[in-house]
């Protein structure tokens, strides 16, 4: 097909051919951009917290002022391991997704010079690992004699398990167990590295979603902790042992009050946690679904313009020998022509809208890949667009020819 | 002129319904995205304390002992450094706080105890920040110094607790103290909660929580930390504290300083006694970056923190782009339209009208497009705005239109619609008479 007519005709409606290109150009921008926003939101909300949520529940309670934690431990864990279908049940200071307990800065000195990020430090008791069913990847699990009492904070001088992201940031590309690190004057000695293992709030820490699996596992006896206590079940029984369990602690702990908010299922702190990104990359749907609806509505409207302002010179086309074949393929060219001057322009506003959100956002680069994806969309939909239009502008009879206008 | 263009307007815009509902509802979802949008970014990032916040101060020491002093000093200050600061009463008013968790039971009510959340203020927190008062009033200094067990409540608790009635007189009980009650909140929604502000940098955008009801229970500073003591929380510490929860003289950082300073020259001489304290201290070797104090003020203190969600303002980004694609549309639309009317025009030019005429002609087309389109757009944005009230965030419900969007709104409406007929309406009347004819 010849592109040198359809160029000369396009030169003579040079503003509304700029003005649609233009439109394709700043979807385009907007596309892969919008596109790249979502697919981050939907990369952290699938974030693997290292632990199996589906059979793990929480319960919570605070304010219990002046209680003994050996005693309000025993009778709550008694409590929670007499409801039938509760496999294990553990004291812990906090669990993914629920209230963070214990974030502190790291040295990899004993002088506290070389500062290595801010991991959460969780605190478990021995029936929290085995309720959690945390096992290092690599290294030793934790002895009874790791399970040391903690007067404040954490045990002076701990073995602890940390994930293999915390690994990779402390230690690159070095093995990590044996390797130490300090909190002020408090000692931790990696004993064994994590597969993954999230902290309580992964992705809105300080260093966003780099540190969503900083986490540091220390093991600390069952009376250092009180008030979190995490349980295991089987996943089709867990709601009823969740509901159970809130009653039982009731029941057992009159004095504390019981926190409803932090007490339930995993997995519905998970939903809850990512409810704002969820209802933002629906948002982002929606503005995608919407500029590409305009997008096309503007591409059908100047094709049908054009289309009725041609209804004579098509006709002519048509009773000079042109095919209805020839008319479908002018408007489809020339749709691609329009299309690719947009996608072209749309490329670099893309990577100038990238630029503008890196800096504003503190977002990551746009991946190359985003942008012959947005392309080919919007070449598509500029065919779709078109063919309605192109397909009346072929169903001219070329009888127009001979009527006046 | 007007009355008649109008006509023709109309009578055109009818003539192709699909084109005229095309760019009218082009129009209408661009308008309704970006002020849905823009309406809470204005609502988040209003001043919340609108002419006062620009005579409030938070004062700032760096008390850290690294050997390098890091960029800003910490956005808490440690207890020594605050409560030098607040006792020397060089401001025009000075007020200390600092929020913790609390365990509340009301004696013979026989509701059961809640956690909720109690901020410990020197007595100059309400005059200083315009609290309103529906029953009683807050305290005195001289309650600060004697540790008065008082408490003021806020409307919401007192709505819970009471019923809604005077409750002045009552006695709570915070873990084991009892307090009484000597004043009741009207309403109060400040937005963000501005006082509590800090830490924004290390949020990674997610400052939502800002957005938050104000605590529940407000007592004095001094009353505050001893019946919650072993309850407070520190916002960094350079070593572990002795005592968790227990923070007077701890390596931490944990209270707010605020202090209104009425004129530009006792900010000045505010700034050189900060200064000087900070040089003081540095003397007598308790801190180390004597350099690194500041004092932003209340405005410039919400924007360093970034206090406007992050999300939020991507949104308002995306939506304004959409509606740049938007009036494209428009654009383009309008101009194919007006220019197939070349004959029609090219007939009023011939029969002598000017090219002005020509042009206010499509001009008031494009505008009652605009009007139309703006209209719809207001409903949209009473849609979107009533969406974000229904979603779980902390300040859904004050996602609402005031009169300033509403205008706002009208006006970015036509102006948009301007915009996109200003072009083809030039074009339009550019047409040659002549030429128009001849095809006729």
């Amino acid at each position: 097909m010849d592109v040198k007519p359809i160029l000369s005709a396009l030169a003579r409606h040079r503003i509304a051919a700029v003005l649609i290109s233009l439109e394709i150009a700043l979807a385009c921008a907007v596309l892969c951009n919008a596109f790249f926003l979502v697919s981050n939101r939907l990369d952290m909300m699938r974030i693997d917290s290292g632990i199996d949520e589906a059979s793990l529940a929480t319960v919570s309670l605070s304010g219990c002022d002046g209680c003994e934690a050996a005693d309000v431990n025993g009778r709550v864990l008694a409590a929670l391991r007499t409801i039938p279908g509760v496999r294990a049940a553990g004291v812990a200071n906090a669990v993914p997704f629920g209230q963070r307990a214990g974030d502190a800065g790291v040295t990899l000195d004993a002088e506290g010079q070389r500062f290595g990020g801010v991991p959460h430090f969780y605190a478990f008791a021995p029936g929290a690992i085995e309720a959690l069913g945390l096992r290092p990847a690599r290294g030793r699990a934790f002895a009874p004699g790791d399970f040391q009492h903690a007067e404040n904070f954490l045990p002076k001088d701990s073995q602890v398990w940390i994930t293999q992201a915390l690994a990779d940031h402390l230690w690159p590309g070095e093995e990590a167990i044996g390797r130490e690190f300090w909190v002020s004057d408090y000692h931790f000695r990696v004993a064994g590295v994590l597969a993954h293992f999230a902290r309580p709030n992964p992705g809105r820490s300080q260093n966003g979603a780099a540190g969503a699996e900083w986490s540091v596992v220390v093991p600390v006896s069952a009376d250092s902790l009180l008030g979190t206590y995490v349980l295991r079940a089987d996943p089709v029984d867990l709601p009823r042992v969740a509901k159970a369990a809130r009653e039982a602690v009731i029941r057992t702990v009159p004095e504390a009050v019981f926190d409803e908010r932090w007490s339930r299922p995993l997995p519905e702190l998970r939903q809850d946690f990512f409810r704002q990104d969820r209802s933002m990359a629906w948002l982002l749907g929606g503005v995608i679904a919407s500029m590409l609806l305009v997008t096309a509505l503007g591409i059908v409207g100047l094709a049908s313009f054009w289309v009725a302002q041609r209804t004579k010179q098509i006709g002519i086309r048509r009773a000079l020998g042109a095919t209805r074949g020839d008319i479908l393929r002018y408007y489809q060219v020339e749709n691609f022509l329009l299309a690719t001057a947009g996608i072209a322009l749309g490329m670099l506003l893309a990577y100038g809208g990238n630029l503008l959100l890196m800096k504003q956002f503190e977002l990551a680069r746009l991946p190359l890949g985003y942008l012959p994806a947005g392309a080919v969309l919007l070449w598509i939909l500029g065919q779709c667009a078109v063919l309605g239009p192109a397909l009346r502008a072929a169903a001219i009879p070329p009888v127009v020819a001979t009527r006046s206008a | 002129m007007f009355g008649y263009y109008l006509q023709l307007a109309v009578r055109s815009l009818r003539r192709n319904k699909v084109l005229t509902a095309l760019m009218v509802l082009s129009i209408a979802v661009g308008i309704g995205a970006a002020m849905t949008t823009l309406t809470v970014v204005h609502l988040l990032s209003g001043d919340p304390l609108p002419g006062k916040s620009q005579r409030i101060f938070h004062p700032q020491v760096d008390p850290m002992p690294d050997e390098n002093p890091k960029e800003y000093p910490p956005d808490m200050m440690d207890y020594t450094s605050a409560v030098d600061l607040w006792k020397a009463k060089r401001a025009d008013r000075q007020a200390l706080v600092v929020d913790s968790g609390i365990k509340l039971t009301v004696p013979d009510t026989g509701t059961p105890a809640l956690m909720t959340t109690m901020l410990s203020a020197s007595a100059d927190f309400f005059p200083m920040f315009d609290v309103p008062f529906a029953f009683g009033s807050g305290w005195s200094e001289q309650d600060d110094a004697n540790r008065a067990r008082v408490a003021v409540i806020s409307s919401e608790l007192n709505d819970r607790l009471f019923g809604g009635g005077n409750s002045v007189g009552r006695t709570l009980r915070i873990r084991d103290a009892s307090v009484r009650i000597i004043g009741v909140l009207k309403p109060w929604r400040p937005s963000p909660v501005y006082y509590m502000v800090a830490g924004g940098r290390f949020a990674s955008g997610d400052t939502s929580a800002y957005y938050d009801r104000t605590e529940d229970v407000f007592v004095p500073f001094f009353t505050g930390l001893e019946i919650n003591d072993g309850h407070f929380a520190q916002f960094t510490c350079w070593s572990v504290p002795e005592t968790p929860g227990h923070l007077q003289n701890s390596p931490c950082v944990w209270l707010q300083l605020w202090v209104q300073l009425d004129t530009p020259a006792k900010v000045a001489d505010y700034r050189r006694f900060l200064a000087g304290y900070a040089a003081q201290q540095k003397a007598m070797g308790r801190i180390r970056h004597a350099g690194n104090a500041r004092m932003p003020g209340l405005m410039e203190w919400l924007d360093f923190n970034g206090v406007v969600p992050r999300d939020v303002k991507l949104q308002a980004w995306l939506a304004m782009a959409f509606l740049a694609v938007c009036l494209f549309n428009t654009i383009g639309l309008l101009l194919a339209k007006f220019l197939r009317r070349g004959g029609e025009i090219g007939v009023r030019r011939a029969l002598g009208a000017t090219r002005g005429a020509i042009f206010a002609q499509c001009l008031v087309e494009a505008g009652l497009i605009g009007v139309v389109g703006g209209v719809l757009g207001l409903l949209l944005t009473l849609a979107g705005l009533w969406v974000v009230r229904s979603q779980p965030i902390e300040y859904a419900d004050l996602a609402r239109l005031d009169a300033a969007m509403f205008a706002a709104t009208f006006a970015m409406a036509i102006a948009a619609s301007l915009a996109a007929g200003l072009f083809p309406a030039l074009r339009a009347s550019r047409v040659v008479p002549a030429m128009q004819l001849k095809t006729l």
